[in-house]
């Protein structure tokens, strides 16, 4: 059986990517998938632990349901801003959307 | 209902009446009369009956109406309030019911109810007069409805309110309240024209006079206080509190305090009862209409003063032995008789028919007090009651007499004609015959017409207890005066009703409505009556046929019942002869003045008669050596020096200081500490640290986010190795 600590590596693995996708790239497309990647990787970790854990126990299963109901309204609302940006501005380099600068 | 209860309820009704008609129904003239007459009525009723269960009491005196509760505390104790009904306010309540209740009935009438308002009157002025048209198109001029008529009746129910009160009280601080509450409305009435400056002034000098009597007054009832601890008549009036009272010398004159306190209280009464010298407001309180005069001459305030004495009698005699009057008790005697005279002959030379009565009550109350001052107790209430009675009729009349004159005034138009000198009337006995019969029974009442009238046997009363204690000087005084007080009523009578009339408008005269007439009537009766009630047993021939009942009756309020005195012909020989002399001579003096014909009297009094006419130029005395120097001191000495120069000066003073001083704070303190150093330091330090902070908010959203990254790592750091 393959043990926990791979899956926490791959979780692990996968948050880095998307840490590095949301801080680095300058498209905020890509900013937002690097932050469902961010979220994903949690479920793995949620429903790894709950795997290896207390089965009888739901809380790991139910709570990576809730992360992604909420992952798809920030997906959601992500989006219908950055098409507003888009349509406003005709670009979405996340770089230069600096309106709340001082 | 108890009689106790009743009493309590007594000066209610007119008070009530007061604020309603003030409060709601003073647009409505009929319904202020009504709701004021109706209070009276009220009043009077209960009076009656409370006089009538006093009648039926056996031993009424010893047995008295009192109840009280407690009303201010004082420390331990309490103030009380209470009432007290004795033969002596028992009595006087009779008269001031039937009174009060007369004047208000009269002054419907004397106030034109039910006539036109007028052309041009304004509040505050005298009623001028009404222009009507009768069916034939002739326009004529008829008297008008008074425009404060309600207003009027608001007032005299206030007065009335005042009087039951000081009647019905059984202790001198509720007395004072109720004797307060007269001076007020005695203000209020006299200054009721109060368009005319001189009734302005009246007002006011009736009110600064009074006041001056009433600061000693208060003195007289807190020396009083401070020495017994109580005000209350019957706990002042044992035999232990008494003796107390005479036996502490004040120092003062050598007075005991009971000669003392009794000698402040009298000086109030000089101020409410208008004796020399304080009387001279009581002529100018002529001003006011004239069922106030009536109030305030016969029912109410100066009979106020008059029983406050006599109340006061058994602390006035506490220490008296009955040998030789003490020391106030001569004061008192004085002061009664010199005013007596003195104000009689004022009267002499008076014109206006109100003058005439009004200086006529001032002699009259020195009479009583002349009485008091004899320790005549029964006599002063006697003549208090009768004098009541006639000079209420008396001035009620003379109030008929000017409204007749005044239709008459209207009739030809000529109004520089003063309605209210006698010289400008005559032969009136024809035009108004229910007034002539009523003013004459009332004249020679106070004239002291033998045998009939009321004022004779009071008047009586009194010389002979002067001649039976042999008071010579007394005596021989009184029975001048009241030589004098013979002669000018007839003067009065004379001028005004009797031989033809001197003016055209005395041939116009009218007799007045019924609310006029009718009140005349009924004191009338009681002018005569009255004094049927007190013949001296030993009169000859009368006495004895009717009880001396004011003696028996009233002589129960004392712890002693004063003794009855022996008859004698020389007093009443006295009374005789000087009130039938001076009707007589004054018959004869002025039957035949024509129209424009100065006083008879004027030639054979020579200088004296301006002397008296001019009121021994007491008025001009007290402006030069009261009024002026007090205007003078308030003007130099209050007004510029000491208000303007000295406290003005600190006043100044101390609030330059305090500008310097806040100039100071505000240059050395104010402007560098707080406001450069701690207010602008303050705010500069935060403006530069937001200058520099700011940069920190750069708006990439890629930065942001590493801060919240970093801030994880550390946080997270610190949850690990910290608090694990």
């Amino acid at each position: 059986m393959v043990p926990l600590s791979a899956y926490l590596f791959l979780s692990a693995v996968l948050f880095s990517l998307g840490l590095y996708g949301a801080l680095a790239r300058k498209n905020a497309i890509a900013i937002l998938l690097g932050v469902e990647l961010m979220l994903n990787a949690v479920n793995i970790n949620l429903v790894s632990f709950w795997r290896y854990g207390e089965t009888a126990q739901m809380a790991g299963q139910v709570f990576a349901v809730i992360v992604f109901a909420v992952a798809a309204a920030e997906v959601a609302v992500g989006l219908a801003l950055i098409i507003n940006i888009y349509r406003r501005r005709n670009n979405i380099n996340a770089d230069e959307i600096d309106l709340m600068k001082w | 209902m108890a009689t106790e209860t009743l009493i309590w309820l007594l000066p209610l009704p007119p008070l009530l009446a007061f604020f309603l008609i003030v409060l709601f129904t003073n647009k409505s003239k009929t319904l202020s009369h009504s709701l004021a007459i109706g209070a009276a009525l009220l009043s009077f009723l209960g009076s009656m009956l409370v006089f009538a269960r006093a009648l039926a009491t056996p031993e009424f005196g010893r047995e008295v109406f009192a109840s009280s509760i407690n009303w201010i505390p004082t420390g331990d104790t309490f103030l009380k309030i209470g009432v007290l009904i004795d033969p002596l306010s028992a009595i006087v309540l009779f008269f001031v019911a039937i009174t009060v209740l007369m004047i208000f009935i009269y002054s419907v009438g004397y106030h034109n109810y039910g006539q036109p308002a007028g052309d041009h009157d304004r509040a505050g002025l005298q009623p001028h007069g009404a222009t009507v048209t009768d069916e034939s198109g002739h326009k004529r001029m008829v008297l008008s409805v008074e425009p404060m008529y309600s207003r009027f009746f608001a007032f005299i129910g206030l007065f009335a309110f005042g009087m039951y009160t000081l009647v019905v009280s059984d202790s001198l601080l509720t007395l004072f309240v109720g004797w307060e509450i007269m001076g007020l409305c005695s203000y209020l009435l006299i200054g009721f024209w109060y368009g005319k400056p001189s009734a302005r002034a009246a007002a006011i000098k009736a009110f600064m006079t009074t006041r001056v009597g009433d600061v000693f007054m208060l003195l007289g009832i807190a020396f009083l206080y401070s020495a017994t601890g109580t005000l209350t008549y019957r706990e002042i009036f044992t035999q232990q509190t008494l003796q107390a009272l005479a036996s502490t010398p004040t120092g003062i004159f050598g007075l005991s305090a009971a000669g003392l306190i009794a000698l402040l209280l009298f000086i109030g009464t000089v101020g409410k009862s208008a004796q020399w010298p304080l009387h001279i407001w009581l002529p100018d309180a002529m001003e006011g209409p004239t069922p106030v005069s009536a109030m305030i001459h016969a029912a109410t305030m100066v009979s106020a003063g008059v029983y406050t004495v006599i109340r006061m009698f058994p602390l006035l005699t506490a220490d008296f032995t009955g040998h030789g009057l003490t020391a106030t008790m001569s004061v008192i005697a004085f002061i009664g008789t010199f005013t007596a005279i003195f104000a009689a002959t004022i009267a002499l030379a008076q014109r206006d028919i109100k003058k005439v009565l009004a200086y006529s009550t001032i002699s009259q109350l020195g009479f009583m007090l002349a009485a008091i001052g004899m320790g005549a107790y029964i006599a002063a209430v006697f003549h208090l009651v009768t004098h009541a009675f006639f000079k209420a009729l008396l001035f009620l009349g003379s109030g008929s007499v000017i409204h007749g004159m005044e239709h008459g005034v209207f009739h030809t138009g000529n109004h520089h004609l003063d309605p209210q000198d006698m010289f400008n009337m005559g032969g009136l006995k024809n035009k108004m015959p229910i007034t002539f019969w009523t003013f004459l029974i009332g004249g020679f009442s106070l004239a002291g017409f033998p045998l009939l009238t009321a004022g004779f046997w009071s008047k009586d009363e009194i010389l002979a207890d002067a001649f039976a204690h042999g008071h010579w000087a007394i005596l021989i005084t009184l029975a001048i005066a009241a030589l004098m007080t013979a002669f000018y009523t007839m003067r009065q009578i004379t001028l005004t009703f009797l031989g033809e009339p001197r003016t055209k408008e005395a041939e116009h005269a009218q007799e007045t409505p019924w609310t006029m007439t009718l009140p005349l009537a009924a004191l009338a009766v009681f002018a005569v009556g009255f004094g049927w009630l007190g013949i001296p047993e030993h009169f000859p021939g009368l006495g004895g046929l009717l009880p001396n009942w004011i003696h028996e009756f009233v002589g129960g309020t004392l712890a002693e019942r004063p003794e009855v005195l022996a008859f004698s012909w020389i007093p009443l020989l006295t009374s005789l002869v000087v009130a039938l002399g001076g009707l007589l001579l004054g018959w004869a003096v002025y039957k035949n003045v024509e129209a424009g014909q100065p006083d008879p009297l004027e030639k054979p009094l020579g200088f004296l008669y301006p002397f008296l006419q001019n009121k021994w130029y007491f008025d001009e005395f007290y402006q030069y050596f009261v009024v002026q120097p007090v205007i003078w001191f308030s003007e130099v000495f209050s007004s510029q020096w000491l208000d303007k120069l000295v406290i003005d000066g600190a006043l100044h003073f101390i609030g330059r200081s305090a500008l310097a001083i806040g100039d100071v704070f505000r240059n050395k303190f104010d402007k560098p500490v707080i406001n450069e150093f701690i207010g602008d330091g303050t705010a500069t330090v935060f403006q530069k640290a937001g200058h520099e902070l700011r940069l920190l908010q750069t708006g990439r959203i890629q930065n942001y986010m590493i801060s919240a990254v970093a801030l994880m790592i550390v946080l997270g750091a610190i949850l690990i190795y910290v608090l694990a």
